[in-house]
């Protein structure tokens, strides 16, 4: 599968996409999350599976250098994420990470088709119509793109969301429990539309969840354990 | 960004257009109060220039000036018209010249003067030329438009100072216009300047001499001349006419007599010497315009400053307001900037966004309020006539505008950077945690 250009930011890289050494985080003395050494190659959508409370979303926040891991490194598309400076975090988030949030996460002021050309602009600094409209269209919401959020349903919201992550062509989708809230028929359509997207972007996932009804969709997984004991991989 | 600052002004439209008013409001009431006071103020200096002093019968000195300057008030009363000459013989007097009242045609008040008078306020003649013989009038650019007579057009002077529908008519007496002056943006364009004899004429006084100039003999040998008319006699019968005050009847002229003399000085002594000695040692008083002004404006200003602290009030409650609409906006939305953050927006551009938000608000309120001050005024203008004389002009711009512009505008400015930057000392990955 090729990888597209993507910004600025197109460093040839060879190596992994996400690549984690000895990862672990502790909040208060208590270890939280870890991961030891783990790495995402392009192309080789990764599940991350793990009970409430194993991490899931603490190793999200770290991959998207919201939060500084207290122990090892993580490297995003060849960069040391967690040495880079706040803003250098926020421009290789931009230029490399896409973000799938568990609930609506669409400006409610703005359209469908707005929201998207915002990203667009923040991320790229350009609105590429065609792109937007052919995206909307591939997430089923051709006869929603001037709605607002809020008019939505959740399962429309979601594609919105989707499409909204993946407009900005990122190398790196994440997604913090997509489907947790959905029933089973969703929750798989779900998957197949993300399945799906990422390949017509060639956007590599990583989708943290503790939805095991997802689980047989993926071939790479990463299995997170509740904290007290535990290594993963 | 700024599309992004619309849609979220627009989503709570209601909210949106309450604090706009409520700015627009502060802002227009400051615009009205500068307007007002500033072009009072320049009317004030433009029909007082060069007019150092004015004469006239002891009184008021404040309604001495109004009436003889400003045209405004009723006369304190008349001085024998030696006054101007015993003016002119005074060392520093550069010029001393005479103004006789008492009638009006539509309510423009008839003056009459010497042809130093327009030249003092800068009138320059439109077409026509200035009154040479008695009963000739030049008339004022406003009284021209007002009721639209040309040249060679004839009126009567209807008795007293401003219109009235059943006041005497002095029908014997038509005037003749022979010039019209040009717009002066002074009192002057309100006036119909005439010769004093001609004035005379109208209550049926004699001039004591017949000068071509309007220079006058002093001996007041036209007392007691036949009046010409029945329903205006003055000697006859002092106490005045029916329908008029007490007040009015002090305005009436009797022989050889004026209502004020104006006076300019060519030296700064005249002006510390003569008003004082005119106070002391004569029946005439004087006074002098900028002093009687300024303690006119001083009591005015009282008055003016507290509605001012009132606008002042209006829009610190405006930005209040503002803060309070978009901290609690910006509360609501702690989960969409932090998305915004997570997609790629910078800090920079996240407190850019707010500030515009707060700065659009802030411009339209400030842009509002201006458009309705010059509303205001320019309204009251033209339904009132008395404040379109006193100079009132929606459309002219003050300087001191900017300054309110730029309060309203750093007001909204501040209201929005204050709730921006305690969003930003947030955690991001909390508020998304929290958010959810
Ligand atoms: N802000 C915080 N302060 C202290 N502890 C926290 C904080 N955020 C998370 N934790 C703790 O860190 C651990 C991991 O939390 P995390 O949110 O990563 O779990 P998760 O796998 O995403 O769970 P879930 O499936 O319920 O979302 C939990 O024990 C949680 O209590
Ligand atoms: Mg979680």
């Amino acid at each position: 599968m090729p990888i597209p250009e993507s910004g600025a930011f197109s460093e040839p890289s060879q190596g992994p996409l996400v690549e984690a050494r000895g990862l672990s985080h502790e909040r208060d003395g208590r270890r939280v999350m870890h991961i030891g050494d783990w790495h995402l190659a392009a192309g080789a959508h990764a599940l991350l599976l793990g009970p409430s409370g194993s991490g899931k979303t603490t190793f999200i926040n770290i991959v998207t250098g919201l939060l500084t891991p207290s122990h090892g490194s993580i490297r995003i598309a060849g960069q040391e994420m967690s040495a880079l400076p706040p803003a250098g975090r926020d421009a290789l988030r931009r230029q490399t990470i896409g973000l799938v949030f568990q609930t609506l996460r669409l400006i409610p002021a703005l359209s469908v088709t707005a929201n998207l050309a915002l990203a667009q602009k923040l991320a790229l600094g350009r609105v590429d119509t065609a792109e937007i409209e052919r995206l909307i269209g591939r997430v089923g919401l051709a006869h929603r793109a001037q709605a607002r959020p809020r008019q939505l349903s959740q399962g429309e919201g979601q594609r919105a969301a989707i499409a909204r992550a993946l407009v900005t062509r990122p190398r790196l989708v994440v997604a913090d429990e997509p489907t947790s809230a959905l029933d089973d028929r969703n929750a798989a359509a779900m998957i197949d539309l993300m399945f799906e997207a990422a390949d017509t972007t060639g956007a590599t996932l990583l989708v943290a969840t503790h939805d095991g009804r997802i689980a047989p969709r993926f071939a790479n997984r990463l299995d997170l354990v509740a904290p007290a004991a535990g290594v993963a991989s | 960004m700024i599309g992004l600052s619309l849609a979220y002004l627009r989503d709570r439209a209601l909210n949106t257009a309450l604090n706009i008013i409520l700015l627009a409001l502060g802002v227009a009431s400051l615009v009205i109060l500068l307007l007002f006071s500033a072009q009072l103020e320049d009317r004030f200096d433009r029909d007082a220039q060069g007019i150092d002093m004015v004469v006239g019968a002891k009184g008021s000195p404040l309604q001495l000036i109004l009436s003889s300057v400003y045209h405004v008030d009723i006369p304190t009363g008349n001085v024998p018209l030696g006054t101007v000459d015993l003016l002119r013989r005074q060392l520093g007097v550069a010029e001393a010249i005479p103004l006789a009242l008492g009638d009006n045609f539509r309510g423009y008040r008839i003056v009459g003067t010497e042809p130093a008078y327009p030249a003092l306020l800068g009138a320059t003649l439109a077409d026509g030329r200035m009154y040479q013989q008695k009963m000739e009038a030049v008339i004022g650019a406003e009284v021209a438009a007002g009721t639209g007579a040309g040249l060679g057009q004839r009126f009567i002077g209807g008795h007293g100072l401003s219109s009235s529908e059943n006041g005497p008519k002095h029908n014997e007496a038509p005037f003749m216009v022979v010039g019209r002056l040009k717009p002066t943006g002074t009192v002057i364009d309100r006036l119909i300047l005439t010769r004093i004899d001609s004035v005379w004429a109208v209550h049926g006084i004699e001039a004591p001499h017949e000068h071509e100039d309007g220079e006058h003999d002093h001996d007041h040998d036209a007392k007691g001349e036949e009046h010409e008319h029945e329903d205006h006699d003055h000697a006859a019968l002092p106490a005045g006419h029916e329908g008029e005050t007490a007040e009015e009847h002090a305005a009436h002229l009797r022989p050889a007599e004026v209502t004020a003399v104006l006076v300019r000085f060519n030296s700064p002594i005249a002006a510390v010497r003569l008003p004082g000695f005119i106070n002391r040692q004569t029946d005439l008083q004087s006074a002098v315009p900028a002093v009687e002004i300024s303690r006119l404006l001083a009591l005015v200003g009282v008055g003016l400053d507290a509605v001012r602290a009132f606008a002042v009030l209006l829009m610190i409650t405006a930005g209040l307001s503002i803060f309070v609409a978009l901290l609690t906006a910006l509360k609501e939305r702690e989960g969409d900037m932090a998305m915004l953050r997570v997609i790629g927006a910078s800090r920079a551009a996240i407190i850019g966004q707010v500030a515009s938000e707060g700065l659009i608000l802030a411009a339209a309120g400030t842009a509002l309020g201006l458009a309705l001050g010059h509303g205001v005024i320019a309204l009251a203008a033209a339904n009132f006539r008395q404040l379109q004389q006193l100079g009132l002009d929606g459309f002219s711009v003050h300087p001191g505008e900017a300054l309110i512009a730029g309060a309203a505008l750093a007001i909204g400015l501040i209201a929005a950077l204050i709730p921006a930057f305690r969003v930003l000392k947030s955690d991001i990955a909390e508020t998304l945690a929290n958010a959810r």
